[in-house]
């Protein structure tokens, strides 16, 4: 049986580094391919050596798929490329490969620059790097080579996230990386059509979260910065530099507009303002709305949020502060956030997760002294406020997800392992399918039962449905004669005439004949002549016919009548018939017996078993 | 008897003028007739190859055919459909057999044996899906032949088992459109038995073409929409095709279900996979529900659109729609819609400043989380968070028709439609507003509840804050709080948008009265009085103070120990209020103080008593009128002035009545005018000595006309009896204009001409009113058509001496009233014409001015409204609003929001320009003489050409002066 293998290299039962490798028909797809934000060591990228000890992973890999730009899911792109060697085509969609070198030339230099690490990939391997990168469409089918193809689905989460469905022959696997099934500001909900893949890899980040409506969250937010506002403080909200930061822009920016508010917004440059460059350009990935007023005007465009410079920490009057890093643990947002920790009208709302021992971390856990470097103590009088932003589906997206691919095997990786533990067993119970959790370096195996196509010639066809019925019934299936011949690779299904001819084979009648024994004292020529208006009578609608030479002929088969050498009272019968129409025959020789029966009524039970015997032997 | 020998006389003695009139266009029809279809006859002809005789085709289905000629048309089609060896070109003669039979008063049964017979002999299955497309045509227009109907369904349930998707499309979609209930029709191989049209159709649920899968749907509820009654059994094949793969089979398995769910919602439907049973209404519901989360986003449109259908199903299904339960690493957390809830019934409010406030709780036993929600639950959770605004604004209006009939229901979704309120798009925002409104009867606001609602308050949206302050209106609020706080709100907006000073009057005004109580406590805040010091009196002008006072007396209306905590100036400030904004401030009963006002008594008083006596009044009046015989009677004017004084005071008295009033007044204004100019001595003088006579009565006739006009175009709820009526005066004032032409000027050309015109409009009169002649005996126009045949021969001078006569023998016309009659009007909001300050630009340039006006009982004002500026210098613009500018906040009411560009050449200084709303009108489009729909048959020549239509504009709102200053462009 064919199987499919998916071995998890990253992510597996662990959220970071997501690197998925999948085996489908003979073909080897790395899916994703990132870095884990947790380790500084080789840890932080996937073990390569997995696939191949030594020598370059181009012969072992036919594709590699990258979901979207983060680099859990992208940072380890350059490292296997260049530093280990793979030639083979990368597939990403537009946006992430616009967007992507941009943090990977950040996170590069964070590593290189910042902490002075060697051995690094550099930004020449970036750029060598995109070069074999191949961009994919939505709903594009991309031929991979004459097997394989992929096709991207819309997924959320960030801008160019994708799911993909990979095929080949008539297996499939789908895999989603992360996803949003509740829209949101400037992105739509993920979408898959009913493509009932083999197995359906999905994240699970929230595997055991149900969200509140974001229309709450949304409103929380907007109005706890309003009232801050009003009162004339500061907001500062540290965010990270893509994803959601735009997410917030837009949320900030359209409530300005509507409630025709003058107070600035300040976004701190950077990266951001390349990245954004590329969100007005990638309109189509955005949200019904954006999608439909960018002609009159460009959501992305922000007319009240501006640049940030330094000097505006000090100017009076309210405002809003977008700064990265999003954990306050470096960096402008911490500097703005030391200047106005000390004003109780000011307030800071944290969008996001904070790591243990970060400023945000402590701040959120309502410690109101901090200890800065130097001894010095800072007082942390303004609001903090804490407000989840986050993009990845909950437990009832994923499940609806599910219910939209309709898979025949479910298996969860990004997620922790006891949360996939519970929500392995409600998919388990729900959809009544397999769902699998392999943790890293760990294969999952499943064996499908693919359909094989088989060419049929057009006339067997025809002839078949000429036979039976009006119309094939779609939900039973049927039965036909033919010849099937497997040549070169390929499978026909011919008529068996074609099928000799085309082989050049020459044609064996097979006959099966059948003597049955019965007393009659009649001659030979009335027996025959009693049996044939007797079958007459008996079958009607058949073609019966006397022949002159002796014989009777019901359809194909030949009865004869010829009286045993001893005994001129005893008749034997010789039916003979040929291979196709066998079961008519059984009814014959029945009736033939029965006629005996008829004739004769002291006929003998041994025969009668012998005929009997005989019968089912043809059979 | 005299009278009708003369008649007769007079008809035979017309015959001999009018035969050559009808005779030549009815020939022109007739030569037409034969060469169509002789024309198409040598076209196929001639047509060598099938794309010639496929142009021929397709040139000849651009021109209609009369009704008379199709069916030879239709014969030489088919006599080239048989010899048509081409697919295509049978194709289109099948298409245009269709098309022909559609013909008006064409009767398509003779072509019925014919397109069988085609059928019989085709083998191409799109043209035999065509030929059953034209089967369906012609049994559609055949509805009374049951006998024509059983064959079409044989026909149609012979070919089901076609092998091409279209003709078993066409098949189940004439079966769908012409099967019929208690025939049942077709034989299931032989022998087994007859079989309903429902059962065979449903056979086609399980077709292996999604488009036909989706036919068989649509032809069942084709036949449930003609009355059929769809079998319960249908209801679970239904439910399967709710999971079928293709988007359409599955959005008409939605209505599909929903149709059985209405059929059936008592029956009984047991579970699958448990013993248990529920009622069909609800097993229904829970399916769609479930569509809601569906992947395609019309289904998802098309089931939430179904769910506000449904009433009948249980409350228990129904408040699981807005159930989400939510939690956190297994553990139970409660929505933030608990939580505001609970904070607010623990008496605390607003925290949510700590993080972790919404931590999880309770631990959760995994086995009772049910993730994917069976049945009905969170679908309106989902719909409301739908990616598609369509799909947003399908669940609002769906929760909207549920909570009407629900108040649980509508106390439990109010939460989620105050959220709605923050949607992206505005158009969900305002229709959320609007549902809300809808709602408010079962409803009370929690304080957070207002508190969010409020702050849509600043939004910079005005169609928003009005939605809302119209909401606030019919708002009921719980506490005093709630009252201060939305007070201060309003207050806020009102400083932002000062624009929006009516809407937030009248708002508190509603605030007021509905909550007296609520409002007693807060009056010395309001009033800022102090027990013992003196406070400063606030300003009178400032609209925030003024907003204050109509939320105070409103709610003193019915609270009588309030104007106790009055101060002096506060009742110095109602007096001022009461005259100044009647509308906003009620009548109050205040100590020491006399009732002065009569006319408050009768708005306080049973108010429909007064309407009637009003209504009797005008009665009376309008029967007094109605005694002057003759319009020569001596005191018959000072009646008429008397009554037109009479019923422009009531129309000023009872609002109700104003525009019956007006109208009544404008007519017997037009009939005193006509009186006076008869009356003059004019008449007996000779012709040069009554030049300056003959001015006036040039101007009243001018006048009659322009009133008339008012009269058809201004009111509303007019019938077509009134309509004759104001057309008859009119015809009086022409007839009066034409008399003082032929006394005025000598040129006999002029006179000749006018006479024709005025003939042609009293036939046109006669045409449009043949109804209502009989109401006007010994009238104007009664004794004219008496005379017609004479009329039209005479010569002119004859006629005017007929007309002369005629006009000052007949009497007044009596003024029927109908029912409701409303007088268009138009008030000018802004500009408000009291600014001081020069709107000041450069010549040459344009400067925009913002109107803002509303429009009441205007019918389609889209089309008539438009906005006239004058300049000083005489010109004027006319300038026509875009459609989108007008909107429609009430029923007979709409708003015009616009903006005006005006423009001129440099002024030395500032000057008034004047801007005022014109409501066009055109005589040719009356409102009873809707032209009615051509068909074929008609051409557009046969008609008789329209008589000159009279276009004018009437102006219908008052006058609004701005003071513009064009500067000088500076070099």
């Amino acid at each position: 049986m064919p199987e499919i293998k998916v071995t998890p290299l990253g992510a597996g039962q662990d959220v970071g580094r997501s690197c998925i490798l999948v085996s489908i028909g003979g073909k080897n797809i790395m899916l994703d391919c990132g870095m884990h934000m947790g380790y500084n060591d080789d840890r932080r990228f996937p073990d390569f050596s997995y696939i191949t000890q030594n020598g370059r992973l181009t012969d072992f890999l036919d594709c590699v798929i990258i979901s979207h730009f983060h680099l859990d899911h992208c940072g380890a792109l350059p490292y296997m490329s260049e530093m280990v060697g793979y030639d083979g085509p990368i597939y990403m969609t537009h946006p992430t490969k616009a967007i992507c070198p941009i943090l990977l030339e950040d996170f590069r230099k964070i590593t290189v620059d910042k902490k002075g690490e060697t051995n690094f990939f550099t930004s020449q391997m970036i750029k060598d790097c995109m070069k074999k990168v191949i961009p994919l469409n939505l709903h594009q089918t991309v031929q991979v080579d004459d097997e394989l193809e992929i096709k991207a689905y819309y997924a959320g989460h960030v801008l160019g996230a994708a799911m993909v469905h990979i095929k080949v022959g008539s297996e499939s696997v789908v895999y989603t990386g992360d996803y949003n099934m509740t829209p949101d500001r400037h992105l739509g909900a993920a979408w898959i059509d009913k493509c009932r893949p083999d197995i359906l890899i999905s994240e699970s980040t929230y595997a055991t979260t149900i969200r509140d409506s974001k229309r709450c969250r949304e409103r929380d937010f907007l109005k706890k910065v309003h009232e801050s506002i009003e009162r004339g403080g500061k907001v500062l909200i540290p965010v990270f530099a893509l994803g959601r930061a735009q997410e917030l822009c837009i949320l900030l920016e359209t409530f300005w507009e509507r409630m025709n508010l003058k107070a600035p917004i300040y976004f701190s440059t950077g990266l951001t303002e390349k990245a954004n460059h590329y969100y007005k350009l990638f309109i189509t990935w955005t949200n019904q709305k954006i999608r439909k007023t960018f002609v009159q005007r460009n959501m992305f465009e922000f007319k009240h949020i501006k640049a940030f410079d330094r000097s505006y920490a000090d100017n009076p009057g309210p405002m809003v502060v977008f700064a990265t890093p999003g954990m306050l643990h470096a960096g402008q947002s911490l500097q703005i956030f030391k200047k106005w920790a000390g004003n109780e009208k000011n307030m800071v709302i944290m969008p996001g997760y904070c790591v243990q021992g970060t400023i945000g971390h402590k701040i959120l856990n309502g410690q109101r002294k901090l200890e800065m470097e130097g001894r010095a103590t800072l007082d942390v009088k303004l609001q903090v406020e804490y407000m989840s932003f986050s993009a990845h589906a909950d437990a009832k997206g994923i499940m609806q997800l599910i219910r939209m691919a309709e898979p025949r095997n479910m298996l969860l990786v990004h997620g922790e392992a006891v949360k996939m533990e519970f929500l392995k067993g409600k998919i388990e119970q729900e959809f009544s399918i397999d769902c699998y959790m392999p943790a890293n370096g760990e294969t999952t195996t499943v064996t499908t039962n693919p359909s094989v196509p088989v060419d049929i010639s057009l006339n067997l066809l025809k002839r078949e449905m000429a036979l039976g019925g009006p119309l094939p019934d779609p939900k039973k299936p049927r039965t036909m004669h033919g010849t099937l011949i497997m040549k070169e690779n390929s499978l026909k299904l011919v008529s068996s005439e074609q099928a000799l001819k085309e082989l050049g084979l020459n044609e064996h009648q097979l006959r099966f004949t059948c003597h049955v024994q019965l007393q009659d004292p009649h001659s030979d020529a009335d027996t025959l002549h009693r049996i044939y208006t007797h079958l007459k009578s008996v079958l009607k609608g058949y073609t019966i016919q006397h022949l002159p030479d002796g014989t009777v002929i019901v359809e194909s088969i030949v009865i004869k009548v010829s009286s045993s050498a001893e005994d001129s009272n005893t008749k034997v019968l010789l039916l003979s018939w040929s291979y196709q129409v066998k079961t008519w025959t059984l009814f014959l020789e029945r009736f033939v017996i029965i006629y005996s029966f008829k004739c004769s009524e002291q006929q003998q039970d041994r025969e009668l078993i012998d005929i009997q015997w005989g019968g089912k032997k043809i059979h | 008897m005299a009278a009708h020998l003369k008649k007769r006389v007079y008809e035979e003695f017309s015959k001999v003028v009018q035969i050559p009139h009808e005779e030549t266009p009815a020939k022109k029809l007739r030569l037409s007739k034969p060469s169509k279809s002789a024309a198409l006859h040598i076209d196929l002809c001639k047509a060598t190859n099938s794309t010639d005789a496929l142009q021929y085709l397709l040139q000849f289905a651009r021109k209609p055919v009369e009704a008379e000629s199709v069916e030879g048309v239709v014969r030489i089609l088919l006599e080239h459909y048989y010899k048509e060896t081409d697919n295509s070109v049978r194709l289109k003669i099948a298409s245009l057999l269709g098309l022909l039979s559609k013909t008006q008063g064409f009767s398509p049964d003779c072509i019925v044996d014919d397109a069988i017979n085609t059928l019989s002999n085709e083998k191409s299955h799109q043209v035999l899906a065509q030929l059953l497309d034209t089967l369906l045509v012609i049994g559609t227009q055949l509805p009374e032949s049951p006998a024509l109907r059983l064959r079409l369904v044989e026909v149609a349930y012979k070919h089901l088992s076609d092998t091409y998707f279209g003709v078993r499309n066409k098949c189940l979609q004439l079966l769908g459109c012409l099967g019929m209930v208690d025939a049942p029709l077709g034989k299931e191989n032989e022998g087994a038995g007859l079989r309903d049209v429902q059962s065979i159709i449903s056979d086609y649920f399980g077709d292996q073409d999604p488009r036909v899968r989706t036919a068989a749907l649509k032809a069942m509820l084709q036949l449930h929409e003609r009355g059929m009654k769809i079998h319960q059994i249908i209801y679970d094949q239904a439910c399967r095709l709710l999971t079928d793969d293709y988007e359409q089979v599955r959005s008409a398995a939605v209505q599909m279900v929903w149709v059985l769910s209405q059929l059936y919602p008592e029956s009984i439907v047991p579970i699958p996979s448990s013993n248990e049973e529920i009622r069909l209404v609800d097993d229904a519901f829970g399916k769609i529900s479930h569509m809601v989360s569906d992947g395609s986003w019309m289904v998802r449109v098309q089931a939430a659109k179904t769910l506000g259908s449904m009433l009948q199903v249980s409350p228990h299904f129904l408040e699981q729609t807005l159930d989400k339960k939510l939690m956190s690493d297994l553990r139970r957390k409660r929505t933030a819609h608990e939580r505001a809830k609970e904070l607010f019934a623990s008496g605390e409010f607003s925290s949510g400043r700590k993080w972790a406030d919404d931590a999880p709780k309770e631990k959760l036993d995994t086995n009772t989380v049910n993730l994917i929600a069976s049945g009905a639950c969170g679908a309106f959770v989902h719909g409301l968070e739908d990616e598609m605004f369509e799909v947003r604004i399908a669940a609002v209006e769906a929760l909207c028709q549920l909570a009407r009939s629900s108040p649980s229901f509508a106390e439990k979704c109010l939460d989620f439609l105050v959220d709605m309120f923050n949607d992206e798009i505005e158009e969900v925002r305002l229709q959320s507003i609007h549902v809300l409104r809808e709602i408010s009867t079962h409803i009370t606001l929690r304080e957070d509840q207002l508190d969010t609602v409020l702050a849509v308050l600043e939004d910079s949206s005005r169609d928003i804050r009005e939605a809302l302050h119209e909401l606030l209106c019919y708002t009921n609020v719980s506490t005093k709080e709630c009252i201060q706080l939305a007070l201060l709100e309003l207050l806020k907006n009102l400083n932002k948008y000062p624009t929006d000073r009516n809407s937030v009057w009248k708002c508190l005004k509603f605030l007021g009265s509905r909550h007296p109580t609520l409002v007693l406590p807060l009056v010395p805040e309001l009033l800022s009085t102090h027990p013992y010091f003196d406070t400063p009196e606030p300003d009178m002008d400032d609209p925030a103070y003024i907003a204050v006072l109509v939320l105070v007396f409103n709610a003193a209306k019915s609270c009588p120990t309030m104007p106790a905590l009055f101060s002096d100036h506060t009742f110095r400030h109602y007096a001022y209020l009461r005259d100044s904004l009647s509308h906003l401030v009620p009548p109050l009963r205040l100590p020491g103080r006399k009732q002065v006002y009569g006319l408050d008594s009768v708005d306080s008083g049973p108010g429909s008593g007064s309407v009637e006596s009003a209504q009797l009044f005008l009665q009376q009046s309008l029967n007094r009128v109605s005694t002057i015989q003759n319009l020569e009677a001596p005191g018959a004017q000072d009646l008429l002035d008397l009554t037109i004084r009479d019923l422009l005071r009531l129309g000023e008295l009872q609002t109700e009545l104003a525009g019956a009033a007006d109208f009544c007044a404008t007519y017997l204004r037009c009939q005193l005018l006509l009186m006076k100019a008869l009356q003059e001595k004019l008449w007996n003088m000779a012709v040069p000595l009554c030049l300056k006579q003959n001015v006036t009565a040039t101007a009243a006739a001018q006048q009659i006309l322009e009133e008339t006009y008012k009269l058809e175009f201004l009111y509303s709820g007019l019938e077509s009896r009134q309509v004759a009526t104001i057309h008859h005066v009119r015809l009086q004032a022409k007839a009066l204009q034409l008399v003082l032409t032929a006394r005025t000027r000598q040129g006999l050309d002029l006179l000749i001409s006018s006479c024709e015109k005025f003939l042609q409009d009293v036939e046109s009169f006669q045409r449009l009113f043949l109804t209502e002649l009989p109401h006007l005996q010994d009238s104007f126009v009664d004794k004219l058509l008496e005379l017609m045949p004479r009329l039209s021969s005479c010569k002119p001078v004859e006629l005017v001496k007929i007309l002369q006569t005629t006009l000052r023998q007949s009497g007044l016309l009596q003024l029927r009233l109908p029912e409701q009659i409303h007088r268009a009007t138009a008030t000018i909001i802004e500009p408000t014409g009291e600014s001081d300050n020069p709107l000041r630009f450069t010549s040459g340039l344009v400067v925009a001015l913002d109107i803002d006006a509303t429009l009441e009982h205007v019918q389609d004002p889209q089309n008539t409204v438009k906005v006239q500026v004058l300049y000083p210098d005489g010109q004027s613009h006319v300038i026509h609003p875009k459609p989108g500018d007008f909107r429609k906040p009430g029923p007979h009411r709409h708003r015009l929001i616009t903006q005006v560009y005006l423009s001129h050449t440099a002024w030395t200084e500032p000057s008034q320009i004047e801007v005022r709303l014109l409501l066009a009108y055109s005589s040719s489009s009356t409102s009873l003489t809707s032209p009615s729909k051509l068909g074929w048959s008609e051409n557009l020549e046969s008609l008789p050409p329209a008589e000159a239509a009279v276009e004018g504009t009437i102006p219908f709102s008052k006058a609004v002066k701005v003071f513009i200053m064009p500067k000088p462009a500076r070099r």
